[in-house]
């Protein structure tokens, strides 16, 4: 299926598609981001499902490929900023495996709006909320992955 | 076949109120190896906890998901439980109902389907969850104190009380910080140095405390009981053992307007000096970055006249690496630098100053003597204006917090000016009077009532100087009336900040810090002064701004956690940390390069005979930290982590 015609079938579904984001997030800084924007309670769409990791450089990339595998609609990657790694350096590994990881999808023909990479630090709740629903409005507009969900043979 | 317990707690009404629990508790209960589910009000109180643990019996658990609030808050709670009943506290995880779904959604239906998933992800992983053995560590029963202020001095005090080895290390050459540049202090009016400097003596005597000064930390390596730290000692070119502060070299020198930094500018130094009187240790140090001798290579003067030979130009920075179980920050706090604030005349006129430069002027030991004189012409101001929140909640400045001991220190200027100057009269203009604390608003009424300070609730729109006079134009919001003041002093009360570059400490000491660079603490009510690093604890105003009492109150519970720390022979650490399958492992070693902590090494496998068959990897689980990098380095997919294995992970996103 094209992307337009894609395109066109979200636009049809506008509203009512509930896209599952899967965001693959740090301990120590986003987790903790996000609980800060839980215990100040600000509010954000509920389509986002954490899988909790010590570190973004524990990223494998298959575990991106799995989640749209698996028909999650989009990928988030969130950690610390860069400089404040709580193991020194694992961001940065991170960011490297994946500016060349979305290189590679995005010749694969994946819409580079499903897959997000981003710092919250432990103090952003605010930003956490921001990149969230930012993430998920923008996968509303491409409406649901079909082109890879489904691929995994049993 | 796996048999994992659920337990959902409603939180009271906090998760209750937005997720459906009993739909939730249903739902879960039909997932394949679901064996127990269950609900309750509130899972972490005692009644919830049994039911945890009841279950785990009864129904013979090989698992246990709670689905509550944030792991950060309860996992050790949820895996004690587990542990009293038998089960390995590795197979107890947590999902986030409260923080990550029933305090940030309003749709009921949405958190509530949110929930389910959440949970069924957790579940899948406890599935595959391995039991675990913590692992145990040695602790190096030492210490280090980063700050010599006086949270820095009591921790250290009280640390080495105790019994422990402490490493005082401070930055300038003498303890005391901010603290020893105060005149009084509130609410008692006790004078600073007073009560700072037999403390600083303390410190410099204790036989348990290793004091370096003009020192920074480069680096920290290692882990909770077993930090390496590198110590920078700046070259101070003037041997320590030798110097016997007879100041000699200071009268010689020709560099003698250096501005100094303990007077705030209003005030000199020479380019080799000791910061003031009371210093400790009192040792002159020259500052190469004003010295002739060390800017052009001639003069020397201070070298010829030493009559005790102290004096060396080729001294170098020193590297000391020293290991310590447990560091205690406490890098205290600067003033927003006035030059930020342009609208009140800052540089501009001379005599507007801010509330450190007033502290110097009302203080014995200051410039005046104590004697309240304008640094213009040293005359006596007959009125002086003191304006609050310069900077502190102040959005448009960028610090919307408030800075805390303004109130009351502005107060005590007002007390202090109407002591020393009986015909003078202070104007205080403020936003509001925040005076929480012992004796504080008390405190505040005595300089309204029996000094007669003269409260203005308002800001200041204009400040010029015209005939000598500082014309202060502001407005009382309570008369509603616009004011104009012909002052002979402003001071300004600028709003307490990070230290700079408190950003790059934090990153040397893989600790969290705000938006502000304040140190971040662990948790803002039940853990203040653990930090997101074990073994790293916090005091004083790094964290946020403090008033004396407060930082002397955090540094002693600093030290008491250090001292707790210690009182162990040995620590238990998670045992997330990695493992190499040997059979699969190529030895291309690029997880060497992807361990920041060198915890990974290459290994030789040999037979009886001693040929060797292969090279691999091998880490060492005492140095590794669990961040799981080399695992997803591994090309031949050899490394995995314990508690994040890769089967795990996968369970979880195939369960969305």
């Amino acid at each position: 299926m094209s992307t337009q015609t894609e395109a066109k079938e979200a636009a049809t579904n506008k509203g009512t598609f509930e896209p599952k984001i899967i965001a693959f997030v740090c301990n120590w800084c986003t987790y903790a981001g996000a609980d800060l924007a839980g215990t100040s309670r600000m509010k954000y769409l509920p389509n986002v499902r954490i899988i909790k990791l010590p570190c973004t450089g524990r990223i494998d990339t298959h575990f991106i490929i799995k989640a749209f595998e698996e028909g999650a609609d989009g990928v988030l990657v969130s950690g610390c900023h860069p400089g404040d790694c709580h193991y020194t350096s694992g961001n940065y590994h991170a960011r490297r495996r994946f500016a060349m990881f979305r290189e590679l999808m995005d010749f694969l023909g994946l819409e580079m709006d499903r897959l997000q990479f981003s710092w919250v630090s432990a103090a952003e709740g605010a930003k956490w909320t921001q990149v969230v629903d930012d993430v998920i409005k923008k996968v509303q507009k491409l409406g649901p992955n079909k082109k890879f969900a489904g691929l995994k043979h049993d | 076949m796996a048999r994992i317990g659920v337990f959902i707690c409603w939180c009271g009404e906090n998760i209750a109120r937005t997720v459906d629990c009993a739909k939730v508790r249903d739902a879960v209960a039909k997932l394949p190896g679901v064996a127990h589910a269950e609900d309750y009000k509130y899972m972490c109180s005692d009644p919830g906890q049994d039911k945890i643990r009841k279950a785990i019996k009864e129904k013979n658990l090989t698992g246990v998901v709670v689905a509550a609030c944030s792991p950060r808050m309860h996992e050790p709670t949820f895996r004690k439980a587990c542990e009293q009943s038998g089960l390995n506290p590795f197979l107890c995880e947590m999902t986030n109902l409260r923080e990550h779904c029933s305090w940030v959604h309003e749709d009921r239906e949405k958190a509530t389907a949110k929930a389910i998933d959440l949970i069924r992800m957790m579940v899948e992983k406890v599935k595959r969850d391995k039991p675990l053995q913590v692992i145990k560590v040695p602790v190096t029963d030492r210490a280090l104190v980063i700050g010599g202020g006086i949270a820095g001095i009591q921790a250290a005090l009280d640390i080495a009380n105790g019994g422990k080895e402490v490493i005082l290390v401070e930055k300038e050459p003498s303890i005391g910080g901010h603290m020893a540049q105060l005149s009084e202090t509130f609410p008692t009016l006790d004078c600073s140095q007073c009560i700072l400097t037999p403390r600083m003596v303390d410190v410099a005597q204790h036989p348990k405390i290793k004091l370096m000064t003009y020192s920074e930390v480069e680096a920290v390596d290692g882990f909770v009981g077993n930090f390496e730290v590198t110590i920078r000692k700046k070259a101070t070119s003037v041997d320590w053992k030798l110097c016997n502060a007879c100041c000699t070299c200071m009268e010689k020198c020709p560099q003698k307007n250096i501005p100094s930094e303990f007077d705030e500018g209003l005030a000199t130094r020479h380019a080799i000096y000791i910061p003031f009187p009371q210093a400790v240790p009192n040792k002159a140090v020259i500052d190469r970055t004003v010295c002739t001798k060390f800017k052009t290579g001639k003069c020397g003067v201070c070298q010829k006249v030493c009559p005790a030979e102290a004096i060396n130009y080729e001294m170098q920075d020193e590297l000391v690496k020293e290991k310590v179980g447990a560091i205690v920050v406490a890098t205290g706090y600067d003033v927003m630098p006035c030059g930020d604030i342009g609208e009140y005349g800052y540089g501009k006129y001379k005599d507007v100053i801010d509330g450190l430069q007033f502290e110097r002027i009302a203080s014995a030991s200051g410039p005046t003597s104590g004697e309240i004189l304008r640094p213009s012409d040293h005359t006596t101001p007959k009125s002086v204006v003191f304006i609050q929140c310069v900077g502190s909640r102040d959005c448009a400045k960028g610090i919307p917090y408030c800075s805390k001991i303004c109130c009351m220190y502005i107060a005590k200027h007002a007390m202090l000016y109407k002591h020393k100057v009986h015909d003078g009269q202070a104007y205080i203009f403020y936003m509001d009077v925040r005076a929480a604390g012992k004796g504080y608003d008390e405190f505040i009424r005595r300089a309204v009532e029996e000094d007669g300070a003269l409260y203005l609730r308002g800001r200041v729109s204009r400040l010029y100087e015209s005939e000598g006079k500082l014309i202060v134009k502001g407005v009382d919001t309570l008369s509603n009336r616009q004011v104009e003041i012909d002052a002979d002093m402003v001071v300004l009360a600028t709003a307490m900040q990070a230290r700079p570059h408190m950003d790059k400490l934090a990153q040397i000491l893989g600790i969290s810090y705000d938006q502000f660079n304040f140190m971040s603490e662990a948790h803002p009510k039940l853990r203040p002064v653990e930090t997101s690093r074990a073994g790293v604890f916090l005091a004083g105003a790094c964290q946020a701004p403090k008033d004396i009492p407060d930082a002397v109150a955090q540094a002693g519970a600093a030290a008491s956690k250090v001292l707790g720390l210690f009182s162990a022979d040995e620590l238990e650490r998670e045992p997330i940390v990695a493992t190499v399958n040997e059979n699969t492992c190529v030895a291309c070693l690029y997880c060497v390069n992807a361990c920041a902590y060198g915890a990974i090494k290459e290994k030789e496998i040999r037979d009886r005979k001693g040929n060797l068959i292969k090279t691999v990897a091998e880490v060492n689980p005492g140095l590794c930290q669990g961040c799981g990098a080399c695992v997803a380095t591994c090309r031949s997919n050899s490394i995995d982590l314990a508690g994040y294995t890769d089967e795990e992970i996968c369970a979880q996103i195939a369960a969305i």
